[in-house]
């Protein structure tokens, strides 16, 4: 049984998110850093990691069922 | 004394009875009644208002915030003062609704003027105020909305040697600013002024909203270090949608009102985001 994550990209980075971000398969032990290089995110832009609503980090890894949120810089108003 | 007790009881005598829309009845004072009480008194509406609910009579536009609000929760917001900085999208909106919600002081410091861009989301940007000031827009929009409420304008931009004395005295300071650095700015003086911040952004539709006391980390955790960050965020490629600007203020709005009445459940140490182009919204543990 492969391990699945749930991803979600918000604003500009939506656009890397992968067609079967609901369940995408992951390696055991991957972390958010391989994850982001995977979906081709740039580094620059991942200013706030979550791993199941809580805050989270570069080196933090994976597990099946997890939920990972990635955020870009946002300053509008 | 003779004063005060002068204006309570001029208060008392132009009450009246009224029911909420369950039945239940209340006591009501109306506006036009506490203009004149005010006129006749010598004394601010902010003060009949304050005086006519310490005797648990209502003035009539704050009605539908009862039971959600009790008189002594009324008068907490009306002694209170929010300084809101940055005056556009998220801006213009909590102005609109601290207003109307009854706080009792508003600063609002903006430098800009309108422009056309703005018209997309700012509730004050109209054919009327195009390159006018969007500080003194505010104003005028307070006094028509609730003459109760003293609304200070700066029309300055926040800057390091100006934040602090923009913002001595606010019990909340409410960042609505549409740059990451002067956010930071107005984080570092409301850190020494020892008062909280809330803090919102917005790029398409989504955004997000936190809550900052002195203690805490502060925008460091959202943002990461400030000299590596470039002004503008993902909203010069995704815009800034009214509909998400506007629900991100009014969350700005309701932490406002639970900071001021000191309730529980702040977005304190917590974030929470928002994403309307597939309606998520959740609430994420900073610490």
């Amino acid at each position: 049984m492969t391990a699945t994550i749930r991803i979600k990209l918000f604003a500009t980075l939506k656009a890397h998110e992968p067609e079967n971000a609901a369940a995408y398969p992951i390696a055991p032990a991957t972390t958010v850093s391989e994850l982001v290089e995977r979906l081709a995110v740039p580094g620059d832009m991942v200013k706030l990691i979550f791993v199941n609503s809580r805050r989270a980090a570069l080196d933090t890894p994976l597990k099946d069922g997890d939920k990972v949120g990635i955020f870009p810089p946002v300053g509008g108003g | 004394m003779a004063l005060c007790s002068d204006l309570e009881a001029s208060i008392r005598k132009h009450a009246k009875e009224r029911s909420y829309p369950d039945g239940r009845t209340y006591s009501s004072l109306s506006m036009s009644r506490g203009a004149e009480i005010a006129k006749a008194q010598a004394t601010t509406i902010r003060a009949v208002e304050l005086a006519a609910l310490a005797q648990d009579i209502l003035p009539e536009r704050y009605a539908r915030n009862q039971r959600s609000l009790t008189c002594a929760q009324q008068i907490g917001l009306l002694r209170s003062r929010v300084a809101i900085v940055g005056q556009g999208g998220l801006g213009g909106t909590v102005t609109e609704i601290l207003a109307r919600l009854g706080v009792g002081e508003l600063v609002l410091v903006d430098g800009d003027v309108f422009e056309e861009s703005n018209l997309n989301r700012q509730l004050l940007a109209t054919t009327q105020t195009m390159h006018k000031s969007k500080s003194a827009a505010a104003r005028r929009r307070v006094t028509a909305i609730n003459p109760a409420v003293t609304a200070i304008a700066h029309r300055e931009f926040l800057t390091a040697d100006n934040a602090e004395s923009l913002l001595t005295g606010a019990q909340v300071v409410v960042d609505c600013l549409d740059n990451l650095p002067a956010r930071f700015t107005a984080a570092r003086a409301a850190r020494k002024l020892k008062i909280p911040m809330i803090s919102a952004a917005v790029a398409g539709m989504a955004g997000h909203v936190t809550v900052f006391f002195p203690q805490d980390g502060g925008l460091e955790g959202i943002y990461g270090d400030p000299e590596q960050l470039p002004a503008k965020g993902a909203e010069t490629a995704l815009g800034t949608l009214p509909f998400a600007v506007s629900a991100i203020a009014c969350i700005e709005c309701a932490e406002v009102t639970k900071i001021l009445l000191k309730q529980p459940h702040t977005l304190r140490n917590r974030m929470l985001v928002m994403d309307l182009a597939d309606n998520t919204l959740d609430v994420l543990e900073l610490a």
